[in-house]
């Protein structure tokens, strides 16, 4: 009998289970501060473990840009009695992954194993090693150090990438936001840079603990008190002053691409803006839509202009961008952009009809099953919910809140948030 | 296996579930393959045709590709861009890939909705307009996916040369998304032609997969897809790509700060899940070289040599062409692409020499088997195995027993077919020679030989 044919069975035998069981969050905090979550989901045997510590680049030191980023990165290689070839080597061994990285705000790791007793103690073995004794070792540091300036200097020739730097500079002038690592910046790391980095935020009051999978409520809370036990305490991590707006302005950039990348934005909201909602639900009519979208249909639909063009808010720990991308050929990066700069100015007088709220809210609400369809996706939601601190019934929140906003809020809310003189446009493009 | 996951052999358990997935045959020659899956209430609908660029002839390349941008432009009864608003209005997400052998379409959707985007592949399966200026429009915004994708994305444009030089007779030389000027040439006729030839019924299977009752899907398939009328379709010639004899070598130029290494070897694909074998080690050997952080590669070359920034392996072992085993890379500070492909090379030579461990390949097996189960975490990775299966033309009934017959390679035979394809004359190397922006220092020149 094969692997997959028992697979198979066992899948049918605990059909519905997912289904019918809903979202249903748990949420309990650690003795030692950490706070975790925890959803069953048993039709797998699998278990996908998340920690995510508020260690992200916004809180690199002015000059040691890139210091998250690196710590991070080592962070697995090596820990207590494993140096990195024993860490990679056992996880094969069961099958199991650990996977992550750091973002402006969040640095996560996460495991995602079988969970049959004997894979998962081992493979959380290591896990717990990762968080509670990672080694730093010089060599590790040195070369991981390189491996990232070359990756930095590579992407210092890429369209994309240079449009993405400007774009965050132009927007966060005087915030860690708009601070990009850079290859020196990175070169002046040291290990000391990391251990101490490492010891001020990677600690039990500024994680959060996610499991989903096939763990019962009992093991769950073992799990993550074992985790959780031996982090230090620590404190949370204090945030810098929030992003000044500032005025708009436009940056061009010369480079030999075919295609003009072009950005428009602005710093918008942070997590858990009350306005979250009537924007979420206007930026689909905008641009968050995909092909409905207007400025899909006005840039790509009735002109050609390009094959990728959207906007969307990404909400962080503090106010996060509200942006608008596209790329076009060279000689036509002044029309598209001017386009790309009329549809937004058009919906932000009108805002979307009646028909395209209605429309927004249909696919928003009728689309949610999607994104909770898997283990995964699970883990992603929850994980976030968690770390950003957001309502616990946030998940079953979120068709109604959908469906009760107005025009009238979608206009005033990015009345709010989106003015156009804030705007700042960044090209990069041929002369 | 058993040892491993010993709650799962409730004997009593797998009769219900033993003919998941379920599959019918309409009569116009649709087949229809079910893979009921519950555990959350939605569900994918893939609409496979058995064409792709693999298909094209010379001066239309990039039509199979053209014509899937086109299928989104409307039929009698639902207008251009209609097709999109039924189903952002039902909640759903959708799609479309094309790739060397065939060109898919799919649709996630809460369950309640399957019926409607059922009947909307089934009609644009036979009723599409190929109207002249919907073409016209379109046609631009693929030639902005080329510059996206390729013109300005230096490895994608390696790739494809690195491709076109690889081989000479097969239509794999040419790329999926074409060559601008045959794009720039391009007509709607064109398009109408592709389609009129290749989209019909019994050149197109569906996968559905998700929280359906089989049983239904198939009375609505009948509902809405039996009615289309099936069509002989042209004779496929087989394109032979002659013997390689002697290496072969490309530099490309683009702006990047880092050169990069592709090495293709020609290597066997699977025809016959039973008979053939090589196919088998060759998925065996990716593994121990690269399936994991512990592999071969990543151990010697990124972490303890450091010739590598990064290194991968790219090889399927199903395709409707010939196949290619790809080692791609790109050199540290301080190593040109020749040292990477010296250490490419020392490895495989290796490989060759002493083998492989019985521990590296237990350890390929862990990964094979875990990845079992994780592959069942996304419903719609599950309809994409059946889907690719089926593309390369093998049942997907044999894809577990593909799964028995790679845990069954043995080291002697992953030692032997790197013995046999891992040679110079089936080797066809291509190197990104980076190119400085202006008013930019620039990286020591790359060697060109070894």
């Amino acid at each position: 009998m094969s692997l997959k044919k028992l697979l198979t069975a066992t899948l049918a035998f605990f059909a519905m289970q997912l289904a019918e069981a809903g979202v249903a969050i748990e949420h309990w905090v650690t003795p030692s501060g950490a706070r975790v979550y925890f959803v069953a989901s048993r039709v797998l045997p699998m278990l996908d473990v998340q920690v995510d510590f508020a260690a992200g680049s916004m809180f690199d030191p002015a000059d040691k840009s890139g210091l998250a980023a690196l710590t991070r990165a080592v962070l697995d290689l090596g820990a207590g009695s494993r140096d990195e070839s024993d860490i990679a080597e056992q996880l094969a061994d069961l099958g199991a992954t650990l996977a992550g990285g750091a973002d402006t705000d969040r640095a996560s790791i996460s495991l995602r194993t079988l969970s049959a007793l004997d894979k998962r103690s081992e493979a959380l073995d290591v896990l717990r090693a990762v968080l509670q004794e990672p080694r730093f070792d010089d060599a590790v540091v040195v070369r991981e150090q390189a491996r990232t300036i070359a990756s930095l200097k590579d992407a210092a020739t890429r369209p994309d990438a240079i449009a993405g730097k400007a774009f965050w500079a132009a927007m966060y002038p005087k915030h860690p936001y708009g601070r990009q690592a850079t290859p020196e910046s990175v070169a002046t790391l040291s290990r000391e840079d990391l251990l101490a980095f490492h010891a001020r935020y990677y600690n039990a009051a500024n994680a959060t603990i996610t499991l989903v999978g096939d763990l019962s409520r009992a093991e769950a809370e073992a799990v993550a008190e074992s985790l959780a036990a031996g982090l230090p305490q620590g404190e949370a991590a204090v945030l810098p002053a929030p992003p000044q707006k500032v005025r708009g302005k436009v940056t061009k950039i010369a480079h030999p691409a075919s295609q003009a990348h072009v950005y428009i934005g602005l710093p918008a909201v942070e997590r858990g803006n009350p306005d979250y909602f009537p924007l979420l639900v206007g930026n689909y009519t905008l641009g968050g839509g995909g092909f409905v979208s207007r400025l899909m249909q006005e840039v790509r639909e009735k002109r050609g202009y390009a094959y990728s063009v959207y906007s969307y808010f990404s909400p962080l720990r503090q106010a996060g961008p509200f942006q608008i991308g596209l790329q076009t050929k060279g000689s036509q990066a002044r029309e598209a952009t001017r386009l790309a700069r009329d549809v937004l100015e058009g919906f932000l007088k009108v805002g979307p009809s009646e028909d395209e709220l209605v429309a927004a809210k249909a696919n928003l609400t009728g689309s949610f099953p999607l994104r909770l369809d898997s283990n995964k996706k699970l883990l992603d939601n929850v994980a976030a919910l968690g770390f950003y601190g957001l309502p616990l019934d946030y998940l079953e929140q979120y068709q109604a809140k959908v469906q009760a906003v107005t025009v009238d809020q979608v206009k005033q809310a990015f009345f709010r948030h989106v003015k156009p003189v804030d705007l700042m446009t960044v090209t990069v493009a041929g002369e | 296996m058993q040892q491993l996951l010993p709650f799962l052999l409730a004997p009593w358990l797998l009769t219900a579930a033993h003919a998941n997935p379920f599959e019918t045959t309409l009569q116009n020659g649709l087949r229809i393959i079910v893979k009921e899956d519950h555990r959350a209430p939605t569900a994918v609908q893939m609409v496979w045709y058995r064409v792709g660029s693999i298909d094209e002839v010379d001066g239309a390349s990039g039509v199979a590709h053209v014509l899937e941008h086109m299928m989104f432009k409307g039929t009698p009864s639902v207008g251009p861009g209609e097709f999109n608003k039924r189903v952002a209005a039902a909640g759903g997400k959708d799609n479309a890939f094309t790739s060397r052998d065939y060109t898919a379409y799919f649709q996630q959707v809460p369950k309640e909705k399957l019926a409607d985007v059922m009947q909307l592949e089934a009609d644009r399966m036979r009723h599409l307009n190929v109207d002249a200026r919907e073409f016209a429009q379109e046609i631009k915004v693929v030639m902005e996916e080329r510059r996206m994708r390729t013109d300005d994305a230096p490895e994608a444009k390696l790739f494809e040369q690195m491709n076109a030089v690889a081989f000479q007779a097969h239509p794999y030389r040419r790329p999926v998304i074409g060559w601008m000027s045959d794009l720039e040439q391009m007509s709607a006729a064109d398009a109408r032609a592709w389609y009129d030839t290749w989209y019909v019924p019994n050149n197109a299977y569906v996968v559905i997969s998700g929280d359906v009752e089989h049983a239904e899907v198939f009375a609505l398939a009948e509902q809405y897809y039996g009615s289309l009328e099936g069509r002989d379709l042209p004779r496929r010639k087989s394109q032979i790509e002659p013997q390689q004899e002697g290496e072969r070598r490309i530099t490309v130029k683009a702006p990047a700060e880092l050169p990069v290494l592709i090495m293709g070897y020609k290597a066997p694909v699977l025809r016959d899940v039973e008979k053939e074998s090589e196919p088998y080690a060759l998925e065996m050997l990716a593994s121990v070289l690269d399936g994991h952080d512990a592999a071969r590669f990543n151990k010697k070359l990124v972490r303890e040599d450091k010739v590598a920034l990064e290194i991968g392996i790219e090889y399927e072992a199903t395709a409707r062409g010939p196949g290619m085993f790809y080692f791609s890379g790109t050199p540290s500070e301080g190593h040109t692409v020749a040292d990477l492909e010296a250490a490419i090379r020392a490895e495989i030579a290796r490989v060759q020499k002493d083998g492989i461990g019985e521990a590296e390949l237990k350890r390929a097996l862990a990964q094979l088997v875990a990845s079992q189960v994780y592959k069942l975490d996304s419903m719609f990775g599950q309809a994409m195995e059946i889907g690719q299966t089926e593309s390369a033309g093998i049942p997907y009934q044999q894809i577990e027993r593909m799964l028995d017959k790679l845990q069954k390679v043995t080291a002697a035979e992953v030692q032997a077919v790197a013995r046999k394809y891992f040679t110079d004359d089936r080797l066809t190397v291509g190197s990104l020679d980076p190119q400085p922006l202006a008013s930019k220092p620039r990286r020591a020149a790359v060697a060109t030989r070894h």
